[in-house]
């Protein structure tokens, strides 16, 4: 692959207690562009992603073996600043989660977290960002009123916003359609298309279309282990192995 | 359409009779309720007056009053949940956020369940002994507060547990997840939701503190007279009775019913007063989160005190 990776991980093994979730992972995901992770559930793709930002250090009694890296710096490196690197690395979760505040303080949460205390500043960010998930015009008359009266899919894209006000490189996304309906899921794909500019993005789904849809990249897992990766376009038109055929063509799964 | 079937003779009498059975027992409890309510406000009500609730008993001039009593009711509330609040809900965050150790967690709440059902007696001698006798304090209202400081611990403890673990995983997923350290998204996301479910546990605290009468006979004194709370001295060294215990002291001691019966009359409506504040925070809680664990787990708590 000729693109610089900005995250790459060689030999990764995790486990869940005694159980190995992910086996022997050796990948590198592109700068600027839309990763997809597929495969049906179970098969590790959720838990590969939220190991890149070491969400997965929420769940007790795990242990990683072999490489993850992003920017070449070892992510489960012991003496690495978490909630730096999850600056760096923003998350948008399955089901829409904004706290019980208003839509501004949402936004706001992730800046004044990493210490910006300016009103002007954060008023600033909190534009941008709401602007940049493409739900500004919606909100901005509301924006001290609480982010729970909103709908679903508007809740999901305050997330984004959310999660783009604290300036990431990087957006991990959990699947962050599928409790939505199909509307609210084409202006979140379209989205999601326009942050490919600025942000390297990477997305687990369940819907093989979405993948084929937006994504640039497509990865495949199955079982715990990544059956192949590559070109969206060549993977879903020419797979190079029987399983990913089976898959995507519905074969199981 | 087929005509519904007739039930059997005897099945519509165990029918008939068992409805009949519980609704006698429905309008017994009712009746039972009614009457003490009544009662105690047919009694009590004639001799509550402006100067009863503001005045001190005095045998010299002939006046009696229970603002002393309505005073170190208030005190022992305060300095008890004062105590208790901190101590309890830091103990709970720790356990429900921080520990690891499952085991420690399940042994604490265990004993939590089992303290706060014993007899509040216990408390008391524990307490007489402790805080009266082994660290000098005498028979003073903070050795009582500091004792039911101790009985209401398990209570808050417990309450704010559950009105924690209450709290979405999702939500504290999204804090961590924008790059928020462990402390931040307690103070800033866990806290404030689950505000509502800590403050309703410590009115149901509050209820059994204003309801509790054997532990302040044991370790805070009989005393009808107006402590000086001016200084600190004072406030350390005062000792006297709140509403439950002047309200034995008069019916015991000075076989003075009115007083008694009036005294009673003030302690049910602050019972009740208690009472609709925690239904209406749990309600709240209730109305936000769409779940009633917490109001449920309220009121058997309620029910067992």
């Amino acid at each position: 692959m000729a693109e610089k990776a900005i995250l790459s991980a060689k030999k990764l093994n995790f486990y869940y207690g005694t159980v190995q979730a992910l086996k022997d992972i050796s990948i590198r995901i592109p700068a600027n562009q839309i990763t997809a992770f597929i495969g049906p559930s179970g098969c590790g793709k959720s838990t590969f992603l939220r190991a890149i930002n070491r969400m997965s250090d929420l769940v007790p009694d795990t242990h990683v073996t072999g490489s993850l890296t992003f920017h070449g710096q070892e992510i489960y490196d012991p003496l690495l600043d978490v909630t730096a690197l999850r600056r760096r690395i923003g998350m948008v979760f399955q089901k829409p989660n904004p706290f019980p505040m208003s839509i501004y303080d949402n936004v706001a949460y992730g800046p004044r977290t990493h210490g910006v205390r300016s009103h002007a500043r954060l008023d600033e960010l909190v534009e941008q960002s709401l602007r940049a998930a493409a739900i500004w015009d919606e909100v901005k008359d509301r924006l001290r009123k609480s982010a729970m009266g909103l709908s679903g899919g508007q809740q999901q894209r305050l997330c984004i916003a959310r999660a783009l006000a604290v300036r990431p490189e990087v957006l991990l996304m959990d699947e962050a359609t599928s409790a939505l309906d199909p509307i609210s899921t084409a202006r979140i794909e379209e989205l999601t298309l326009e942050l490919r500019e600025q942000y390297t993005i990477v997305m687990v789904t369940h819907n093989m279309q979405q993948a084929a849809r937006i994504s640039d990249q497509t990865a495949f897992f199955l079982t715990g282990e990544l059956v192949e990766m590559g070109n969206t376009e060549r993977l879903f038109s020419m797979p190079h192995y029987k399983r990913t055929e089976d898959y995507i063509t519905g074969r199981f799964g | 359409m087929r005509k519904r079937p007739s039930l059997s003779l005897r099945r519509r009498l165990c029918n008939n009779g068992a409805a009949a059975a519980l609704w006698a027992s429905a309008l017994l409890c009712c009746a039972l309720l009614l009457f003490l309510t009544g009662y105690i406000f047919y009694q009590g009500l004639p001799g509550i007056s402006w100067d009863f609730l503001t005045g001190a008993e005095s045998i010299l001039q002939g006046t009696a009053g229970i603002l002393p009593a309505i005073v170190n009711t208030l005190y022992v509330l305060l300095l008890s949940l004062a105590i208790a609040l901190p101590l309890g809900a830091g103990a709970a965050i720790y356990l429900t956020e921080y520990a690891r150790n499952r085991r420690l967690v399940e042994a604490v709440e265990f004993a939590a369940e089992i303290l706060s059902g014993i007899p509040s007696i216990l408390y008391a001698l524990v307490g007489m002994i402790l805080f009266c006798t082994v660290l000098r304090l005498q028979k003073t209202l903070l050795a009582g507060s500091l004792t039911l400081a101790i009985m209401i611990l398990p209570t808050i403890l417990r309450t704010t547990q559950e009105s924690l673990k209450a709290v979405p995983r999702s939500y504290r997923e999204g804090a961590l997840g924008l790059g928020a350290g462990q402390w931040r998204m307690i103070r800033t996301v866990v806290l404030p939701s689950a505000a509502d479910g800590i403050a309703s546990g410590c009115i149901l605290a509050a209820g059994r503190v204003a309801g509790e009468s054997a532990v302040l006979m044991y370790t805070a004194g009989l005393s009808t007279v107006m402590q000086d709370f001016s200084t600190v001295e004072g406030l350390m060294k005062a000792s006297g009775s709140t509403l439950t215990v002047a309200l034995y002291v008069y019916a015991k001691e000075r076989a003075d019913f009115a007083a008694a019966f009036a005294v009673a009359a003030v302690l049910l409506a602050l019972a009740a007063l208690l009472n609709l504040a925690a239904g209406m925070t749990a309600g709240k809680v209730k109305e936000r989160k769409g779940t009633c664990r917490i109001w449920q787990k309220k009121q058997s708590s309620a029910r067992r005190s």
